[in-house]
């Protein structure tokens, strides 16, 4: 029988009783608000306590919320697949410092991911072994899913610009 | 006579460069290898050549208009994708759907699974040398593509399913179709198999290659078929059911070794599955609505928007400003024919999804390739390629 997801929250908050700085719960999917600092060992925990059980990271990315809140989130979405249950762990960076501890030495499939989530908003993960760009070519500058990068892109010249400047 | 010289050997390592323009990567994967002779020291996957930032453009597009762009990632099993997508901006929105419409979703998608499967069979097959079966998957292939573009109107893009329930109601002469390509579908199955299954070659070059164990297997974040053949018991359809999945009867195959020939085994056993799933829900499908009638997300039916004002405007506004979900954020994931596919929803309240995030399925199995052939020789790497079956579609997206 998969925790309900009170007695989850309940059990993480006792054992981190200070970095666990929110707890919500919407269409029955608990999610918990972490202190950045502190997810590598909180991550750790998850996977390693036996009632819990998180072995598997079902994904992680990053969110700009820069225009409300002037962070951006790292979501980590975790299941268990001994005990059938979810969590979703989220942890907010500054966008003047976007930098948090990595999973990779919990979770090795964090290691795409987090690249992933380097290349699409430039947060860094300390400690990650091989922090790559993964998706966007090598001589992309920015980082395309923060609100601020345009949809339409910011590269200077496309091969229009470049062999067909006269048609236009 | 000379004495036979003292040569120094010295150990010098190759890289070579294996896509992204090679037939056997589908699509477009580059490998940097490294080679000791033909072993394969390190292999470094490169990916995003297909990157054509489909988060990014969910931000600018409508709820509904986001499902063509989900057809697009794992471009060979649309309705799965149509579907996982739905399904998250449902429970966003925390609405039933009718039942006959989630049945017709059950049964279009258990087509798409063998579509899927037949087409990494197929080419799987090919890579590795085995011609003829490429011919014979792609016969039953179109078959299914037949129905599909019968129920949709699309062969590959179908775009089929909406939030709320699909698009519209199963054709005339659709059961008659699908039934006739059931029964024939396990006799076709058995030609593949005597074509492969006990063939010497096809097991010399995947019995034990391409191995990964379930501990390591479940710590890559493996799903689907890739996981079940270490034999990690999870399938989505069974341990979270959607879509009324548990009124289902079907068995998930699980391998020994996880290697590439109990990955074939599985897909092909999944194929006889999905076809009983077909067969069971052409049985069930109940009668009634196929589109939820929720006013502000689902269209009002076509004859009111032509004689009722208020379903006229209310068509006119779903159309141009879309659906408003309220705030919040879901996660929901389903059983694609390659593994957990799930969509991450933030919705600050506007028409618009604040982020869409892709959870793909070959994204993440992709990333357990070095550690399956690192130390092996260098035609494993296409034979374990074909074993991931992987969709550059839905890990550039």
């Amino acid at each position: 029988m998969p925790m309900k997801n009170e007695d989850l929250a309940a059990l993480i908050k006792t054992k981190f009783p200070e970095a666990i700085m929110s707890i919500a719960s919407f269409r029955n999917e608990l999610t918990l608000t972490v202190k950045k600092d502190a997810v590598a060992e909180i991550a750790q925990f998850l996977k390693k306590n036996e009632a819990l059980d998180f072995n598997f990271l079902s994904d992680l990315c990053g969110v700009d919320r820069i225009e409300t809140d002037n962070v951006f989130d790292v979501v980590y979405h975790l299941y268990s697949l001994s005990k059938n249950h979810r969590l979703r762990l989220k942890a907010s960076v500054s966008p003047d410092a976007p930098s948090l501890p990595t999973v990779t030495g919990v979770w090795k499939t964090a290691n795409w991911h987090e690249r992933e989530t380097y290349d699409m908003f430039g947060i860094t993960f300390e400690g990650h072994p091989d922090l790559r760009k993964i998706l966007t070519p090598e001589d992309f500058e920015g980082h395309p899913l923060r609100k601020d990068y345009p949809l339409d892109g910011r590269q200077p010249a496309t091969l229009r610009d470049i062999y067909r400047k006269d048609e236009a | 006579m000379t004495e036979a010289s003292t040569t120094t050997t010295t150990t010098h390592l190759m890289t070579i460069n294996m896509g992204p323009q090679h037939p056997s990567t589908h699509g477009v994967l580059r490998l940097l290898l490294e080679l000791d002779g033909e072993t394969i020291t390190k292999a470094v996957p490169h990916v995003g050549f297909l990157h054509r930032g489909v988060e990014k453009l969910a931000e600018y597009r409508t709820y509904h208009q986001c499902i063509p762009l989900t057809d697009r990632l794992d471009y060979v099993a649309p309705f799965s994708n149509n579907l996982a997508y739905a399904l998250t901006v449902e429970k966003l929105l925390g609405i039933e759907i009718p039942e006959r419409a989630q049945h017709i979703r059950v049964l279009l998608c258990e087509l798409t699974r063998i579509a899927s499967h037949l087409l990494w069979l197929a080419t799987h097959a090919l890579d590795i040398g085995a011609m003829t079966v490429f011919f014979y998957c792609f016969r039953e292939r179109e078959a299914i593509y037949d129905i599909f573009e019968m129920v949709s109107g699309a062969r590959m893009h179908t775009s089929y399913i909406r939030v709320g329930g699909v698009s519209r109601d199963l054709p005339g002469g659709f059961a008659e179709r699908t039934h006739k390509f059931v029964m024939e579908f396990p006799s076709r199955l058995n030609e593949y198999e005597t074509l492969l299954t006990e063939n010497p070659i096809w097991k010399k070059r995947t019995v034990d290659v391409g191995i990964i164990s379930a501990e390591d297997a479940i710590d890559y974040g493996l799903s689907g078929p890739s996981l079940r053949g270490s034999g990690v018991n999870w399938d989505i359809r069974k341990a979270e059911p959607y879509s009324q999945y548990d009124k289902y009867q079907f068995v998930v195959p699980l391998g020994k070794n996880g290697d590439v020939y109990d990955r074939y085994r599985i897909r092909i056993e999944e194929m006889h599955q999905s076809n009983g799933i077909v067969q069971q829900a052409l049985n069930i499908l109940p009668k009634g609505d196929y589109l939820a009638r929720i006013p502000n997300v689902t269209l009002p039916p076509k004859e009111d928007v032509e004689t009722i004002m208020e379903s006229m405007i209310t068509h006119f506004k779903l159309i141009t400003d879309g659906i408003h979900p309220p705030k919040g954020e879901v996660y929901a994931s389903i059983e694609a024919p390659k593994g957990e596919l799930g969509f991450y929803l933030v919705s600050d309240g506007s028409s618009h999804p604040y982020r869409l995030k892709i959870r793909p399925p070959s994204f993440v199995n992709l990333e357990a390739l070095p550690k399956m052939i690192e130390g092996r020789m260098l035609p494993d790497v296409v034979a374990t390629i074909g074993s991931l079956d992987i969709v550059l579609g839905e890990i550039d997206r």
